[in-house]
C-alpha cells in the first residue's frame, strides 16, 4: 500500500517536472514582454523555475502552467517594488529601457507603449493576449476578481492606443 | 427584448476579441459591430495591438531553450543550495565553540545533521546552568502552561519527564532557536544544586539508540525518537547522567503511543 502511494507520488512528480519543462518557452516569452529586457527576463524565468522546483514537495496536483505564471508575475512585481524603494541609483528603470533589438519600428512602438503601462495592466494584457490565458486564469494569477482583470485589460488597451496615437505623428515629424 | 438584441457592452467587446464571449452573444456582437463603426474600429484597434505584441514577442517561444534552464541542473543547484544552507548552520555552531569538543567524537570527520542538535544543546546547557537569577523563562510552578506553550511552538505534544524519583526538581523551561527550527529546553535541579537539562527539537534524522558524548566539564546522552531529537546534558559524572537520561527516556517512551521498535 505504502509503496503504491509512493509510486503514485513519484509519477505525479515526474509529470509535474514535465509540465514545467513544457512551459519554459512560453515563460521566456512572457518574461521578455513583461520586462522588455532579455537578460532580466531569463533571470526571472530561472528564479521562477528554481522556486517551483524547491516547492515541488508542496505540489499536489493542479494547473502547473498557471502556477508558474503566478510565481513569475509576483517575482517581477517584487523586483519593481524593490527598485522603486531604491531611489536615484538608476535614474531610468532598467526594465523600461526598451531593448534595441526590435525587428522593426512597429515592434519598438508596441514595446514603448507596453513600457508606459502600469505593471498590473501590462501583466493582465500580456497574459490574455500573448499567453492566451482565460480571464479566470488571469484572475487567479493576479489574485483579483475577474472584473478587475477586465478593467485592467480595458485600461491597458486604451492607454496603448493613446500612446500610439500620440507617438506616430512625432515619429513621422522626426523622419 | 431577447438576449440577442440587448445592447452590447464594452466588456463584451473585449470578451469578443479575447474569445471569451458567450456563444449565444457572439451573433449579437457581430450584428452590433456591423451597425456601429466606432466600436468596430475599437475592436480592430485592439486586434492590431495584439498582432503587434505577437509580432514583437511571439518568436521567443520558438527559440531553443538555453541550457541554463535544464531542470536536472536546476534541481541539483536547488539541492546544493539546501545543503549549503544546512552546512552554513552547522558550521556556525561548530565554529561557535564546540570544535574542541567535536574532536572527541569519532564522527568529527563527517559531522551528521544530528551533531548540530547536540552541539546546540550543549551550548545552551553551558550558558544556562550557570545562570542564577534567570535560568528559565517559565518556571516549573507553571508546568501546564510551560508544556502547552512549548508544544504549540514546536508543533507537537511535548512530554516533560517527572524526575523527582531521581532527586531532580523541574526548574522550568525556555524556547530556544534550534539549528533547524524552534527547540524546547527544560532545566532540572538536584538538592546540591547540580543541574541537568533536556533539549528537544523536531528532526528528520532517523531513529537512533541512546548515545553518549562528553565535552570538558559536561556530558550528554542523546537519541532520536519519533521525529524528535532529545539531548539530556549534565555534569561529567557519566553514571549519574545515564540514570537521569534513562529515567527521562523511559517516561517519554512510556507516554509515547505506538512507538515503533528499534
Amino acid at each position: 500500500m505504502a509503496s503504491r502511494i509512493a509510486a503514485e507520488r513519484e509519477s505525479e512528480l515526474a509529470q509535474f517536472r514535465q509540465e514545467i519543462e513544457v512551459a519554459i518557452p512560453a515563460l521566456r516569452r512572457y518574461a521578455r514582454a513583461l520586462t522588455r529586457n532579455a537578460e532580466l527576463a531569463d533571470d526571472l524565468v530561472q528564479d521562477t523555475l528554481v522556486r517551483a522546483l524547491r516547492s515541488e514537495h508542496l505540489f499536489h496536483g493542479g494547473d502547473v502552467r498557471a502556477w508558474l505564471y503566478t510565481i513569475l508575475t509576483n517575482l517581477n512585481r517584487n523586483r519593481l517594488r524593490s527598485l522603486a524603494r531604491r531611489p536615484a541609483v538608476k535614474p531610468i528603470e532598467e526594465s523600461d529601457a526598451p531593448d534595441a533589438s526590435g525587428p522593426e519600428t512597429g515592434g519598438r512602438d508596441i514595446e514603448r507603449a507596453l513600457a508606459a503601462l502600469v505593471e498590473d495592466q501590462r501583466a493582465a494584457l500580456l497574459l490574455v493576449v500573448l499567453e492566451g490565458l482565460s480571464y479566470r486564469e488571469v484572475a487567479e494569477v493576479q489574485g483579483v476578481p475577474i472584473g478587475t482583470v477586465m478593467s485592467r485589460l480595458a485600461r491597458a488597451r486604451m492607454q496603448i492606443k493613446a500612446y500610439l496615437d500620440g507617438e506616430r505623428p512625432v515619429l513621422r515629424r522626426v523622419k | 427584448m431577447t438576449d440577442r438584441d440587448s445592447p452590447v457592452t464594452q466588456e463584451e467587446l473585449h470578451a469578443y476579441v479575447d474569445g471569451e464571449i458567450a456563444a449565444d452573444r457572439r451573433g449579437a456582437v457581430e450584428a452590433w459591430l456591423a451597425a456601429h463603426p466606432e466600436d468596430a474600429a475599437r475592436v480592430a484597434e485592439w486586434r492590431s495591438q495584439a498582432e503587434a505584441i505577437h509580432a514583437r514577442y511571439g518568436a521567443i517561444a520558438s527559440e531553443p531553450v538555453p541550457p541554463r534552464f535544464d531542470l536536472e541542473a536546476l534541481t541539483r543547484s536547488t539541492r546544493s543550495w539546501r545543503a549549503a544552507a544546512a552546512a552554513a548552520v552547522l558550521l556556525a555552531f561548530l565554529v561557535g565553540g564546540v570544535v574542541g569538543w567535536m574532536a572527541h567524537g569519532a564522527s568529527a570527520a563527517a559531522p551528521s545533521r544530528f551533531d548540530a542538535y547536540t552541539a546546540q544543546a550543549l551550548d545552551a546547557h553551558k550558558v544556562y546552568v550557570v545562570e542564577v537569577r534567570h535560568p528559565v523563562e517559565v518556571t516549573g510552578a507553571e508546568r501546564p502552561h510551560l508544556v502547552q506553550w512549548l508544544s504549540k511552538r514546536l508543533d507537537y505534544e511535548l512530554r516533560v519527564p517527572q524526575l523527582e524519583p531521581s532527586g531532580l526538581k523541574l526548574v522550568g523551561g525556555r524556547l530556544l532557536p534550534g539549528p533547524f527550527g524552534p527547540a524546547a529546553f527544560f532545566m532540572y535541579e538536584g538538592q546540591s544544586g547540580e543541574r541537568f537539562t533536556i533539549y528537544c527539537a523536531r528532526t528528520d534524522a532517523p531513529q537512533t539508540a541512546m548515545r553518549y558524548r562528553a565535552a570538558d566539564r559536561f556530558s550528554a546522552y542523546y537519541w532520536v525518537d519519533q521525529g524528535v531529537a532529545y539531548i539530556v546534558s549534565g555534569p561529567a559524572d557519566r553514571d549519574r547522567l545515564l540514570q537521569v537520561a534513562q529515567a527521562a527516556y523511559d517516561q517519554i517512551d512510556k507516554d509515547t503511543p505506538a512507538k515503533p521498535t528499534w
